[in-house]
């Protein structure tokens, strides 16, 4: 049976990435750790978050998580999940600035204030709801779900890696923004997958049973 | 392309048991909220709201129970409401599996406790309820206040000015109801709904009054709703979540079908 290890560093709702994840795949063992061996031993890892960044970011340094978080992300299949996405960049515009993870090159950055659709209504921040993800690279990830699925998202900031090429999934909100990235055998989403019905439960699914390699 | 407005069915739960009678002919168990949920997750329900008014603390725990058997089962954002007063109960019901909860009259009697709250856990947690009635006279600019007890007790506050201090304290969405609409089946108040969206730029929900479909999609076009929450026409099964999606979408409207 396939271990996966979600990390707690006591953000978020983890109860719902666990239960997901079993929910996806029962031939599979989750377990919720803050601890450092259970995390490296695990088959894979899921590194979720939510909340604001700079109490995310200080939370997995004051439990010395950062390197683990950083080995696990280079050595088997990991999926960073909404603000573990985020904190997987170099740095955030969030909190006045928050220097974040560093796995991956580039800024999270803010929506802005006033937002407007191509008809000229209003573009609320949080960005909340149910949006679409053009799927901008193939991927065994996204086997099986429909090219512009729905996604559950509900964030204020987005990632903009240095790196376009990362990019694996595109949403718009008005303007372009990456909702998925991809880098050998890691995954990142700005949705969240536990909450996202069927495409979600398909992406956990794809998720357990991938090998790491794109 | 873009973000989908959200249709949102509400639940009222007592001590573990849905009240005021869902109906499905087809189902088990109408009592049991679970089962409840993943009939509307079925449907395509885009989130679901749970409003918990167990009055006893015993029956609290009820509800943690009845949270995590829903969450476990059904994975869509799920909001849970009523007697939120404490970061405790917050943390019960976020640990249980909620995305997020709705604060009512506790952010009316202490409205820091939104702030604590959304610095605490975020604020896409924090949704404050608001209970809009208008005291303006006919003939007079149109004007709503804020009030408690179900309606009953006014306070004073004008809601649009709450509203802006509710999204300013950290409220991730506001969950307006109309007081004078609610139980009516005469369509949401679209003015007030209209000029507090207008007013905050957070994601307002619109409740209270949904009797028919054009009830649902005038909330979104006229009342410039981002998300519209219903509770009986749908449990008495008149329209299907579904059915309700497929009829605002023919209106034009972004929807998740």
């Amino acid at each position: 049976m396939k271990s996966v290890a979600v990390i707690d560093y006591g953000m978020g709702n983890l109860h719902s990435a666990s239960k997901a994840l079993a929910f996806a795949d029962n031939n599979i063992k989750v377990n919720v750790t803050a601890k450092a061996e259970e995390i490296l031993a695990a088959d894979h890892v899921v590194f979720p978050g939510v909340g604001a960044i700079r109490d995310c970011v200080g939370e997995i340094r004051r439990l010395g998580l950062g390197e683990v978080v950083k080995e696990a992300a280079q050595t088997k299949p990991f999926l960073a999940i909404c603000v573990g996405m985020q904190c997987l960049m170099t740095h955030s515009e969030e909190n006045n600035g928050v220097d974040c993870l560093d796995v991956y090159p580039g800024e999270v950055k803010y929506f802005g204030d006033d937002l407007k659709s191509s008809d000229g209504s209003k573009l609320k921040v949080p960005h909340m709801g149910w949006n679409q993800v053009s799927q901008t690279l193939s991927h065994p990830l996204w086997k099986g779900i429909e090219e512009g699925a729905r996604f559950y998202f509900v964030h204020s900031y987005y990632v903009e890696p240095k790196d376009a090429s990362l990019v694996a999934g595109e949403s718009e909100y008005p303007l372009p923004f990456a909702s998925a990235l991809a880098k050998d055998n890691q995954f990142s989403v700005q949705f969240h997958p536990e909450k996202s019905q069927k495409s979600g439960l398909a992406l956990l699914k794809n998720f357990v049973n991938w090998d790491g390699q794109s | 392309m873009g973000l989908a407005k959200r249709i949102i069915p509400c639940l009222d739960v007592d001590k573990g048991r849905v009240v005021k009678g869902v109906q499905f002919v087809d189902i088990r168990d109408a009592g049991d909220p679970v089962e409840v949920a993943k009939r509307y997750d079925e449907q395509g329900a885009d989130e679901i709201t749970f409003l918990d008014i167990t009055a006893s603390h015993e029956g609290r725990d009820t509800t943690v129970k009845t949270v995590e058997r829903i969450a476990s089962q059904v994975f869509i954002p799920l909001t849970v409401g009523g007697g939120i007063r404490k970061v405790e109960d917050i943390r019960a019901m976020l640990n249980a599996g909620a995305d997020k909860v709705g604060i009512n009259t506790a952010a009316v009697f202490e409205p820091e406790f939104v702030k604590e709250a959304a610095e605490r856990f975020g604020s896409q947690c924090i949704v404050v309820a608001i209970d809009a009635k208008k005291v303006s006279q006919p003939g007079e600019a149109n004007r709503w206040e804020i009030f408690t007890h179900g309606g009953r007790k006014p306070t004073g506050i004008d809601a649009v000015e709450w509203a802006i201090k509710m999204a300013a304290y950290g409220a991730g969405e506001l969950l307006l109801t109309s007081m004078d609409q609610d139980g009516m089946k005469n369509g949401f108040d679209l003015g007030v709904t209209r000029a507090i969206s207008d007013a905050v730029n957070i994601p307002i929900i619109a409740s209270g009054g949904v009797g028919n479909l054009q009830h649902l999609a005038d909330g979104v076009t006229k009342g410039k709703a981002d998300a519209v929450l219903a509770a009986s026409i749908f449990h008495f099964g008149e329209y299907s979540v579904q059915e309700a999606k497929e009829f605002m979408s023919d209106q034009g409207i972004e929807m998740r079908l």
